[in-house]
């Protein structure tokens, strides 16, 4: 469960300093499947990186299942981006000489798993998402999707509670994004949280529910299921 | 993550730019290389020196002229030499060799050679322990008593005038004059001053026919004087005994006045000793300092590798690498270039001793030390200049190496 209190973000951007979030209210159940949206510059992936623990925010308060993680320390945060958070990319960030069975292995090692048992666990995430042929080639001997796919496989590997997708489909063709996004689908079915950031409404229509982020601040919440029947019945 | 999923994880990037690794070791192991080869031929040098003055005995001394303070006259005698003999004056002293020597032309059937002639008493081989011989023996009392015209040579003098002949009995021309053969020496493998391609006759001889120089009281003049004292006890004993016996003889009040000096073989070695090791420290600390560039080599490649993993160093952060496993896998990274590097310098260095050694006729002494003490520092090397780079890496935020370009 995501619990956050009045989480702002400043930067510094030379003598000047950005407002990236002004003071988001924000609380998710374990199992949601929400979409963040916004335009550019609304601070959607900066709120994403704080979920994420990639980020602390400057100032409010963040507990994620119930442990407040707004001050903990770098090492502290990277075990929890390790256990509990799984990450997707827009650029997929793959790691570009290492084949698809090491990368996806790659979590596992730094939570200390031995490498037989992460290499059968990485061989397993990677047949979830469809890549059981792929297991030895490297990115540039993968398309877009098979890429966003092994990047999936990799956030999935150490069984986190929340997968964490920053425009996991902005760099696809609709086929392949669709794929991937019935891929979350799945893991929302079972009862993974699912988050992602997205400016494109379409999208967003696959999450149960939809924040609209505007200016650091949070515009609208909606459950996108009841939004459908308002439009059916109006 | 442990230390050894680390390794192999540097040894993957490592592998990865192959051409880049080989090169930035390239700056260790010359560096390496230079210091082990510097080093052990020194200590070659060093230890067949040290190896030949004391096989000769440290209870020889040497008595050598100081014309400076004889009015360009000869300050050495025969007469000296005799003064020097007598165990009454210089009870310490067991044996006295005499020897005169200059330059010749030496001519035998048409072949010349250009090589030194040294007129020597007939204990001179004894004293200086060149007792072995080819074939044929040294000079004995009665060639000195009646300044026979008879020579030993050398074994190289004997393979240059004699590369055909068995030298005994043939007769040779020093200067108009023939003298018999009656031996040849064996070689000394001396890698200090070559004898090889001396040529010995009886001071007497050389006296009278080559060298008629005489001191300034009209005594027949000797360039060197080898003392041979009782023991290494008395060595000391000797030396003094020698310093008096000689200013008696040339009339000499004060020490300022000698016309002599006189050097025994133990000064010799502390000399030469000191002399080999203030070459090596040096040459060694030059050799050090490319090492040190190569090190700074490794530092400068580490950190290009930094700025241009950058990406890579945030997805693996994104994931779960904490700070510790960043900076064991760009020091592991580091290390085994300078290690790896440090490991071929030594061989490279090994290599180069042993050929430097074999054209120089110097003998390689490479101990376990030297080897230790370069691969030890080739790998504080990487340690030192990668802590600067794996640091960096490791205090990298993953939000911003993960937007890095």
């Amino acid at each position: 469960m995501i619990e956050m209190r009045n989480i702002t973000k400043t930067y510094e951007m030379g003598t000047q300093a950005v407002h990236a979030l002004r003071g988001v209210d924000l609380r998710i159940e374990e199992g949601e499947f929400l979409a963040i949206m916004g335009p550019s510059g609304s601070g959607k992936s900066t709120l994403m990186n704080i979920i994420g623990c990639l980020d602390t925010p400057t100032g409010g308060s963040y507990s994620l299942d119930d442990v407040d993680v707004s001050q903990m320390s770098d090492d502290d945060l990277a075990r929890i981006r390790n256990k509990r958070v799984g990450f997707v990319f827009q650029q997929y960030n793959l790691l570009s000489r290492t084949t698809a069975v090491k990368q996806v292995a790659l979590p596992l090692m730094y939570a200390g798993v031995g490498r037989r048992e992460r290499i059968r666990r990485a061989q397993e995430a990677l047949q979830a998402v469809g890549l059981g042929d792929r297991m030895d080639h490297r990115p540039d001997e993968l398309s877009g999707g098979q890429q966003q796919r092994a990047a999936i496989a990799r956030a999935l590997v150490t069984q986190p509670s929340i997968i964490l997708a920053d425009e996991p489909t902005g760099n696809l063709d609709t086929s392949s994004g669709e794929e991937i996004l019935e891929i979350f689908k799945e893991l929302n079915a079972q009862d993974i949280t699912v988050i992602f950031v997205t400016h494109d409404p379409e999208v967003a229509e696959y999450a149960k529910r939809t924040v609209l982020l505007r200016d650091g601040l949070i515009e609208s919440d909606k459950q996108n299921g009841h939004k459908r029947t308002m439009e059916h019945a109006s | 993550m442990n230390l050894n999923e680390s390794f192999l994880t540097a040894l993957d990037s490592l592998m990865a730019n192959k051409l880049r690794a080989a090169l930035t070791m390239l700056g260790v192991i010359i560096g390496v290389a230079a210091v082990i080869a510097l080093l052990s031929l020194g200590n070659g040098v060093n230890e067949s020196i040290t190896g030949e003055i004391s096989s000769i005995g440290t209870n020889l001394i040497s008595v050598m002229p100081d014309r400076e303070n004889s009015g360009g006259y000869p300050p050495l005698s025969t007469a000296d030499v005799e003064a020097l003999s007598d165990p009454l004056r210089a009870p310490a002293i067991s044996q006295v060799a005499a020897s005169v020597q200059g330059g010749q032309e030496v001519i035998y059937s048409g072949a010349s050679v250009n090589t030194t002639v040294l007129g020597v008493t007939a204990n001179y081989f004894e004293v200086n322990n060149m007792t072995e011989f080819q074939s044929g023996d040294g000079l004995n009392q009665n060639d000195l008593d009646t300044s026979a015209r008879v020579v030993v040579l050398g074994a190289g003098a004997a393979s240059d005038l004699f590369p055909e002949e068995y030298p005994i009995s043939k007769s040779i021309k020093i200067n108009g004059v023939s003298y018999e053969v009656i031996g040849v020496l064996e070689e000394s493998g001396s890698a200090m001053g070559n004898t090889d391609d001396n040529i010995y006759l009886p001071l007497s001889t050389a006296q009278k026919r080559l060298y008629p120089d005489r001191t300034r009281s009209g005594e027949r003049a000797v360039s060197g004087i080898n003392v041979q004292a009782a023991s290494e006890e008395l060595a000391e004993a000797a030396q003094e005994q020698i310093t008096e016996v000689l200013r008696d003889q040339h009339d000499i009040i004060y020490a300022a006045d000698d016309d002599f000096t006189i050097l025994s073989q133990a000064e010799l070695l502390d000399v030469f000793d000191t002399i080999t090791a203030t070459m090596t420290a040096f040459l060694g600390s030059i050799a050090g300092i490319s090492l040190v560039v190569g090190g700074i080599g490794i530092m400068n490649i580490m950190l290009v590798s930094v700025t241009e993993r950058t990406r890579e160093i945030g997805i693996r952060k994104a994931i779960g690498a904490l700070k510790r496993d960043i900076l064991a896998q760009f020091l592991i990274e580091s290390v085994v270039l300078s290690l790896v590097g440090g490991l071929l310098g030594i061989s490279l260095g090994w290599l180069i001793s042993s050929v430097a050694g074999n054209m120089l006729g110097v003998p390689t002494v490479m101990d376990g030390g030297t080897v230790l003490l370069s691969s030890g520092f080739a790998a504080a090397i990487g340690l030192i200049f990668g802590i600067y780079p794996a640091w960096r890496a490791a205090g990298l935020q993953p939000i911003e190496a993960l937007r890095y370009e």
